[in-house]
């Protein structure tokens, strides 16, 4: 019989081995840091003076263009990181990671909400790396902003990685690490407030400002920016909790070995 | 009564009636048959014969629809957890993870079971001396040879102490010898432990007249029992030519 204490080991067991994993691929992890920090170093430079932010909430003066930047850079490491730990498991050696997990006796949804857990563990380290580095370049929020931030990361990450399962399950098209950049983690970055305010993108063009309004990474950034400067956010809250019990039961569904897309695709090539 | 509560004499595995379709295609129909304890069973079958759609029905990876499926007397649709849990998978793809340590490697797997860690410590240690490669534990996956990897996958895969053991094509790209150890190792652990074991191939001089073989082609079977009976059923001069008569093609 499984007893909460087998939950337990193998819940600690999986984020053991996301951990190590990461550690281990040290190109992994160097570009994890190195990618946000050019956009914090270039990008955001040359473009200081191309945009103004006025003073929009939570800020509450003219903040130079690399503050506004910074959530959204965390919103792109959460992004990465959850499309690479939860998809890699379907393309490495055609599944083999994942049939290894799914023989598991404990139930699917379990070692699946364990993968999530794992994967945001490793997200949430990576953002605070980032954030660290970031001081040093000005970015300095209040120190309690921190703190407050912690339960911010934690949400938006499961609910990208409960995406990224999601997309696992469903498509079998995606066969590398491009198609995902292309048509999940480009789109969703863009058309999102990570890289200028919506006020902004509601000038431009009003259609591109509704997507960027149903996006869930566009209200995952602004929990992680309100939260930094230690105020809640209580819509983005609404639309990330939302989206993470969709899509985490679309996930669920995605392997469940009744009625999954599993099913359809059967075992693999005989 | 509970239906679903087995006898303890429940045998490792029982297969009854399986059908199951993709689409159109009828990957497996009527499928019947039973291992018992100590068995070394071959399910053998030509590419295609419905080999791999069998074990992803045995291992859950999705659902059968019809017919049974019971491990030591748990049906696996209803007690997913209870037959899981008494079966160790060898797969046909290499599922060792190359950036971690053979250690790490198999204390995930038994994390993935629930076992605490002193004694998935002792566990790993006896497994992987048994297959020889106590000197490589903390190297990283990806050093190991082939033969090397799945001599690990076997070590793991007996982590949980399983009483059945499932193989799809396990010597797959391996050279003789590699062969020969996996082939000795399993024979060993049926024959002194009373592990069962179900070994899919589609190399015929895999099957030696020790074991049963279950021919399976084309998502039936058309043969099954000791090797030497279905040769003498088939009046055949052996089990490649038992083969080449019962699915009317040429056998590895």
């Amino acid at each position: 019989m499984m007893t909460p204490v087998h939950y337990y080991r193998c819940l600690r067991g999986i984020v053991w081995r996301e951990g190590l994993r990461f550690v281990n691929q040290r190109g992994r992890f160097v570009a994890a840091l190195v990618r946000p920090l050019v956009w914090l170093v270039i990008f955001a430079a040359g473009f200081r003076f191309v945009l103004g932010v006025s003073i929009i909430p939570p800020y509450q003066t003219y903040i130079p263009y690399e503050e506004y930047i910074a959530p959204g850079l965390i919103g792109m490491i959460q992004l990465f990181q959850a499309m690479q730990s939860t998809l890699s498991m379907v393309w490495d050696r055609e599944m083999g990671s994942m049939r290894t997990l799914l023989v598991s006796p404990l139930p699917r949804w379990f070692l699946l909400v364990s993968k999530m857990v794992a994967t945001v563990a490793v997200a949430v380290l990576q953002s605070y790396v980032f954030l660290g580095i970031a001081w040093f370049w000005g970015i300095q929020p209040p120190p309690i902003g921190y703190l407050t931030v912690l339960p911010a990361l934690i949400l938006s990450g499961m609910m990208l990685s409960a995406l990224g399962l999601f997309i696992s399950s469903a498509i079998r098209q995606l066969e590398n690490f491009a198609g995902v950049m292309n048509f999940v983690i480009f789109p969703m970055f863009f058309a999102s407030s990570a890289l200028y305010p919506l006020w902004t993108v509601r000038e431009a063009n009003q259609k591109l400002y509704y997507i960027c309004m149903v996006n869930p990474f566009t209200h995952a950034v602004e929990l992680v920016r309100f939260a930094l400067y230690e105020q809640f956010n209580g819509e983005a809250c609404a639309v990330v909790v939302g989206a993470l019990v969709v899509f985490m039961g679309l996930a669920i569904l995605g392997y469940d070995p009744g009625r999954g897309l599993m099913v359809r695709r059967g075992g693999g090539p005989e | 009564m509970d239906r679903s509560s087995p006898k303890p004499e429940a045998p490792p595995l029982i297969v009854e009636k399986l059908s199951h379709a993709f689409g159109r295609r009828q990957a497996l129909n009527d499928v019947s048959f039973e291992i018992n304890r100590g068995d070394r069973t071959m399910l053998l079958g030509l590419n295609g014969a419905g080999k791999t759609t069998l074990f992803s029905l045995i291992t859950r990876l999705y659902n059968h629809r019809g017919g049974s499926i019971r491990i030591f007397g748990w049906e696996i649709k209803r007690k997913p957890s209870e037959a899981l849990a008494r079966l160790g998978v060898v797969f046909q793809l290499p599922t060792l993870d190359p950036d971690l340590s053979v250690a790490q490697n198999l204390f995930y797997h038994a994390a993935l079971h629930g076992l605490p860690r002193r004694e998935a410590a002792a566990r790993i240690e006896r497994e992987i001396e048994r297959v020889g490669l106590t000197d490589r534990m903390h190297e990283k996956a990806r050093t190991l040879s082939g033969g090397q990897r799945r001599r690990v996958e076997i070590a793991r895969a007996l982590i949980h102490k399983p009483k059945m053991l499932l193989l799809d094509e396990p010597t797959v790209g391996l050279d003789i010898a590699s062969r020969q150890f996996l082939l000795d190792h399993v024979g060993m652990l049926c024959r002194e432990e009373g592990l069962a074991a179900l070994w899919a191939t589609h190399l015929i001089d895999e099957v030696d007249s020790a074991a049963r073989v279950i021919v399976l082609h084309r998502g039936r079977i058309l043969a099954q029992g000791p090797v030497p009976d279905v040769v003498r059923d088939t009046n055949s001069a052996s089990i490649r030519q038992a083969f080449d008569g019962l699915t009317g093609e040429r056998g590895e």
